[in-house]
């Protein structure tokens, strides 16, 4: 049951008596942090911010090494007319497009996600998911995205859950893990916040809302909810996970109440893609339309910028 | 006891929505006598901003659809408008208009949305053309939509102006955002009711209230607005229009008819709002006898 990357020492807390959420509290809290008012250079520091954690993310069927190079290409260079803006943090791709992207994003400083463990369903045997994660590495993957069994967690077989995110975590090596819980799935916010502990404790680096297949996705109660958990995790064990939000993030207005969020609930330290990210596709290009509109006050238009 | 006469909230027309406006602000038109027409949602920028992300997001399905079902559609307009008649020919009243001028004026709406329905399916046919050309090619132009269309309505009519202009856009296949007339808006609210009860999608006409001045420059320096309109002759508006849409090459007419006048409509107030695509279609040599084009 133990993971060797430096939570072996970690005393195992019973999942099943994991923390209640009060929905109504959640909620009141969130509407809080929709109501801050950003304007002017902070709404363009946390636009730029906010830009530099975005997974930029294609996931479909119909991907080819094309479109993946053609991606890569757009998170080094978001929009080109305008000088100094960062690049994204990472692309995320399939298991079979980590080569291609590797390959283009090398040099950069953008990092090479990857989905594995039978993403997105997570339905097949542990050997499978081990294949698949070593696989990704292999191609170069600096970062893994794992699912959980969602099926087995819903039944309360958390060890099932539990071991499996630790031999993920064995089977990454180097690579960094983000576990994700597809909290559309998992109905409550008390299991939102079981499975995020369940995570944190078998060796999770970062906790991630959703595949963005399934809706709803990342809603702010179900990141708080997790930002909470990361905290409590933070102040029990001293040991710092990541947050991603994915799915749904589609516009600025939403990111920035996002990050308003994440600085209310677990400070500073957490406001840099070390620590921090977007899982979207369609958010860079309305971040760089708000930051456009504010240089020119011109409204702008999607025909100008390169597609998502 | 007196029954105490529950009054309508008249609210702006966002995607299929009816949402306050985003600013919280509201100004109170009054009518010749001093009468209050309402309190009247005064939009803002931001509410500008919202139609033409609604407007563009509807424009995809409202272009594709089949021409002969946006003919159903219009038309379904007109039968709406019909059967709410009374309620247009009060508000127009209270507005200022007799009674004579304000049946004229909605009859003269229902028709004017019949003659555009039935062009929906025909336009295409008229306008388009066969080119010859002098080498081997099919050379043929259509007409197809420019895209988001916005529109300053007429300021001195509530109901006639602003059908006159935004039948023949939605007609193309266009989508549009319209600033309705600031004294006059009661009719632009409740014709917006009448399109969300009519099967037209959301966003596909989307109307504000409130003052032209604030409206016009965020509207025409919209680079995602592919063109714009106005009804009315402000040589200061038609400036406003001519630079602006310099920023985007957006095209722009403007109108200054009377709307009232039965005939004041035709296939050109389609055309005005459509981009001629032309194919150059490679085909075999041509040769006197043997031609089969």
């Amino acid at each position: 049951m133990s993971n060797k990357k430096g939570r072996s020492h970690l005393i195992l807390p019973d999942f099943s008596q994991s923390p209640c959420v009060d929905k109504v509290g959640v909620e009141e809290r969130v509407s809080r942090f929709q109501k801050r008012s950003i304007k002017n250079e902070a709404k363009m520091q946390g636009l730029k911010m906010a830009l530099n954690m975005i997974d930029l993310t294609t996931l479909e069927g119909k991907d080819t090494p094309g479109k993946v190079r053609q991606m890569c290409y757009k998170a080094q260079h978001l929009h080109d007319i305008h000088p100094d803006l960062p690049t994204v943090a990472a692309v995320c791709v399939y298991p079979s497009m980590v080569g291609v992207a590797a390959k283009a994003v090398a040099g950069s400083g953008v990092k090479v996600a990857s989905v594995s463990t039978a993403f997105p369903s997570g339905q097949a045997p542990l050997e499978v998911k081990l294949m698949d994660t070593k696989f990704a590495v292999a191609e170069g993957a600096d970062e893994i995205d794992m699912v959980i069994s969602r099926g087995k967690f819903l039944s309360g077989e958390y060890n099932f859950v539990f071991d499996e995110i630790a031999a993920i975590k064995e089977a990454c090596g180097k690579a960094r893990l983000k576990v994700i819980l597809e909290t559309g799935e998992l109905v409550t916010l008390d299991n939102v916040r079981r499975a995020s502990d369940i995570a944190m404790f078998a060796g999770a680096d970062f906790i991630k809302t959703s595949t963005g297949k399934i809706s709803p996705a990342a809603t702010m109660q179900v990141t708080y909810t997790m930002l909470e958990a990361i905290r409590d995790f933070k102040l029990k064990t001293g040991i710092q996970i990541g947050m991603k939000p994915a799915g749904g993030i589609s516009n600025s207005k939403l990111a920035l109440h996002n990050l308003v969020m994440v600085k209310e609930t677990l400070g500073e330290d957490w406001l840099t893609n070390e620590w921090f990210r977007f899982g979207a596709s369609s958010l860079a290009n309305d971040v760089l339309m708000q930051i456009m509109k504010a240089e020119t006050g011109v409204y702008q238009s999607a025909d100008y910028f390169s597609k998502d | 006891m007196e029954r105490l006469e529950v009054l309508k909230t008249y609210k702006i027309y966002i995607g299929g929505k009816f949402p306050r406006t985003e600013s919280g602000r509201f100004y109170s038109p009054e009518n010749q006598k001093g009468q209050k027409l309402g309190n009247i949602c005064l939009s803002s920028r931001k509410d500008v901003r919202n139609s033409v992300v609604a407007a563009r997001k509807a424009f995809g399905g409202w272009s594709e659809r089949a021409a002969f079902n946006r003919g159903q559609i219009l038309y379904r307009i007109a039968e709406m408008l019909e059967g709410r008649k009374a309620q247009f020919v009060e508000e127009l009243i209270f507005q200022g208009a007799t009674k004579a001028q304000a049946e004229k004026e909605v009859n003269i709406s229902i028709d004017r949305l019949i003659y555009y329905a039935g062009w929906c399916d025909k336009y295409t046919q008229v306008l388009g053309s066969i080119n010859p050309v002098a080498s081997s090619h099919f050379n043929f132009s259509v007409h197809v939509p420019q895209g988001v269309v916005g529109v300053i309505a007429e300021q001195s009519s509530s109901l006639i102006g602003l059908v006159s202009v935004v039948a023949p856009i939605i007609a193309g296949g266009n989508t549009c955002v319209v600033i309705a007339s600031e004294k006059l808006p009661l009719c632009a609210i409740t014709f917006a009711e009448v399109l969300n009860s009519s099967d037209v999608p959301g966003g596909v006409v989307n109307i504000l209230t409130g003052s032209p001045s604030e409206m016009i420059k965020p509207l025409t320096t919209h680079m995602d607005v592919n063109g714009m309109t106005y009804a009315g002759n402000d040589s200061e508006i038609i400036t406003q229009l001519r630079e602006s849409a310099a920023l985007n090459l957006k095209r722009i007419s403007h109108y200054d008819d009377n709307w009232m006048d039965a005939e004041a409509q035709n296939l050109y107030m389609i055309s005005d709002f459509q981009e001629v695509k032309t194919t150059w279609h490679p085909i075999e040599n041509i040769g006197g006898a043997t031609s089969s084009y």
